[in-house]
C-alpha cells in the first residue's frame, strides 16, 4: 500500500513540475519528486544510491535551479506548444505502452536474494574503475558549466572598445 | 490488491519516462527542458536499480546508477548555464524565438 502511495506521489510531483507556471515552484516540485524517488530506491534495497539521489537530486540540483532562476528571471509561458498536445500524448503513450508490453512479463518474479558478496565500494572502485574515470571527467565538465553559470558577459564591452 | 514491489517500481519508471518525454515534446521554456531531462534521468536511475535488484546484483545496479546520477547532474548544470547565457544574449528563454531560420 505504501509503495503505491509513493509512486502516485512521484507521478503527481512530476506532472506538477511540468504544469506549474512559476519556475521557483517547479524547482520545489522537482525536489519533492527527487525525495520520493530516493525513498523508492531505498525500498528496492539500494540505500547508498538513495542517499546520493536525495542529497544531489533534492539538494544540489534544487539549489542550482533556484540560482539559475534568480539570474535568468521568470518569464510568462507561451500558450502555443512546440507540437500539438494530442500528437505528443499519442507518441508518448505509444512509446510507454510498447515498453510496458515488452518488459512487464519479466517482472512477475519475486525479488531474489542478493547473490554477490562484494560490497558497493568494491564494485565501484575495482569492477567499474572506468566509470569512476568517466565521472571525474564529467565533474570537470560540470565545473566549467558552473563557471558558465556565474560568468558575466564582459567580453562585449571590450570588443566594442577594440572595434 | 497485492502488486509486487518490482511491478510498482516499473510503473514509476514508466510514469517518469512518459511525463519526461511528453514535457520534452511540448515545453518551450529552456529551464523546463532541463526539468524534463531530470525526470528522464530519474527514470533511468530507478530502472537500473530495479534491474540490479531483479538479477540479485544490487551493487552493480547501484554503481551504474551512480554514473547516471553524476551525468544527469552535469547535464543539469550545463543546461542551466546555457539557459542563463541564452537569456543574457537573446533576452528570452523561449525555444521557438531562438531560431534564426525563416518560418
Amino acid at each position: 500500500m505504501w509503495h503505491i502511495i509513493i509512486v502516485v506521489g512521484i507521478l503527481v510531483c512530476a506532472v506538477m513540475a511540468i504544469r506549474t507556471k512559476r519556475l521557483l515552484v517547479v524547482a520545489l516540485w522537482l525536489a519533492g519528486n527527487s525525495a520520493l524517488v530516493a525513498l523508492l530506491i531505498y525500498l528496492l534495497g539500494a540505500p547508498e544510491i538513495s542517499v546520493i539521489e536525495l542529497s544531489v537530486g533534492a539538494g544540489l540540483v534544487t539549489v542550482l535551479f533556484v540560482f539559475a532562476i534568480n539570474i535568468a528571471g521568470e518569464e510568462p509561458e507561451p500558450i502555443i506548444t512546440l507540437i500539438p498536445k494530442s500528437l505528443a500524448w499519442v507518441l508518448v503513450m505509444l512509446a510507454v505502452l510498447i515498453l510496458a508490453w515488452l518488459s512487464l512479463p519479466t517482472l512477475n518474479l519475486p525479488l531474489p536474494a542478493a547473490t554477490g558478496t562484494t560490497s558497493f565500494s568494491l564494485v565501484v572502485w575495482r569492477d567499474r574503475a572506468v566509470d569512476v574515470l568517466l565521472q571525474i571527467v564529467l565533474i570537470f565538465a560540470g565545473v566549467l558549466g558552473v563557471l558558465g553559470l556565474i560568468a558575466d558577459s564582459q567580453s562585449h564591452p571590450r570588443q566594442e572598445k577594440n572595434s | 490488491m497485492n502488486i509486487s514491489l518490482p511491478v510498482i517500481a516499473f510503473i514509476a519508471v514508466l510514469a517518469l519516462l512518459g511525463v519526461g518525454l511528453y514535457a520534452l515534446l511540448i515545453v518551450r521554456n529552456l529551464l523546463k527542458v532541463v526539468v524534463a531531462l531530470q525526470l528522464l534521468g530519474k527514470s533511468a536511475v530507478v530502472a537500473l536499480v530495479l534491474a540490479g535488484a531483479m538479477r540479485g546484483q544490487v551493487n552493480v545496479g547501484q554503481s551504474m546508477a551512480l554514473t547516471v546520477i553524476v551525468a544527469d547532474t552535469i547535464v543539469a548544470v550545463v543546461g542551466l548555464a546555457l539557459a542563463v547565457q541564452v537569456r543574457r544574449h537573446f533576452g528570452t528563454l523561449d525555444l521557438k524565438s531562438l531560431t534564426t531560420l525563416r518560418r
